[in-house]
């Protein structure tokens, strides 16, 4: 098994690219499953990540994600240069969305992606600014227990 | 109960080259909304929905699903195959509509 010490991994996302979207998501899945780390653990994240990853996809320019990993933490950050989020308390209802409706038919767009990302995560910070973009802080403890 | 007896008993058309037959079936999920599937499917169901595009490909492997059926006798985009082959997820097809067929799969996997 790799060492969980010190991982660190940068990848981009391409707004707009759906047929790419998913990748990041999945090669943090890989990434994380290699390691070892419990299935459902890897899974919660791989979820989150998705999410994020979405949400460049269908809003932002571009995205930069960061995968870090210490024994005690898997922490996911994500960056966007995107519109940013006029109204966070709002875009963390579920069910609330600004979606278009070629989105929806695709089966994007339900309001359930960042809820999705705060159910999945132990911790969930979102920073954004209109018309700059978005920042994700997403953390998953490796001990179920979510001890320090 | 597997995916292949699955397959074999509700009469699944096989959609992509390979189909994972020895893949556990947890149960199933019915839906088309993306993100209601990866809150609430479940590592090993089988994923009814008529969305045929190859972003649900990225949603049935983060989630660890068996396998995809497409309803409605709805063909997969033709990049949804191309990927699912190259990334193992079993894509099928069935003619009946989605309420049928996840009625059928209720059934079968509550009295094999």
């Amino acid at each position: 098994m790799v060492s969980r010490h010190n991982l660190s991994h940068a990848f981009e996302i391409k707004g707009g690219d759906f047929g790419k979207a998913g990748c990041v998501s999945l090669e943090i899945k890989e990434i994380l499953r290699d390691l070892g780390i419990d299935p459902a653990i890897v899974r919660r994240a791989a979820i989150a990540a998705y999410e994020a990853e979405m949400n460049v996809v269908m809003y932002a320019e571009s995205g930069k994600v960061v995968l870090r990993l210490n024994p005690k933490v898997i922490r996911i950050t994500l960056e966007d240069q995107g519109p940013g989020i006029h109204d966070i308390e709002m875009a963390m209802q579920e069910g609330y969305t600004t979606a278009t409706d070629q989105m929806r038919e695709m089966g994007f767009g339900a309001g359930m992606g960042l809820p999705n990302i705060k159910k999945n995560a132990d911790r969930f910070e979102l920073k954004s600014k209109v018309g700059k973009g978005t920042s994700y802080n997403i953390i998953i403890h490796l001990n179920p227990e979510g001890g320090t | 109960m597997t995916l292949r007896e699955v397959v074999e008993r509700l009469g699944l058309r096989a959609l992509t080259s390979d189909v994972a037959g020895d893949a556990e079936v947890t149960g199933g999920y019915t839906g088309d909304l993306l993100s209601d599937v990866m809150a609430n499917g479940r590592p090993g169901n089988i994923w009814i929905t008529m969305q045929t595009h190859q972003n649900i490909l990225a949603v049935a492997k983060i989630k660890d699903l068996a396998g995809i059926v497409l309803v409605n006798s709805r063909r997969p985009d033709k990049e949804t195959v191309w990927k699912a082959d190259k990334e193992n997820v079993t894509v099928l097809g069935t003619n009946e509509s989605a309420f049928r067929l996840s009625g059928r799969l209720y059934r079968l996997l509550e009295d094999p």
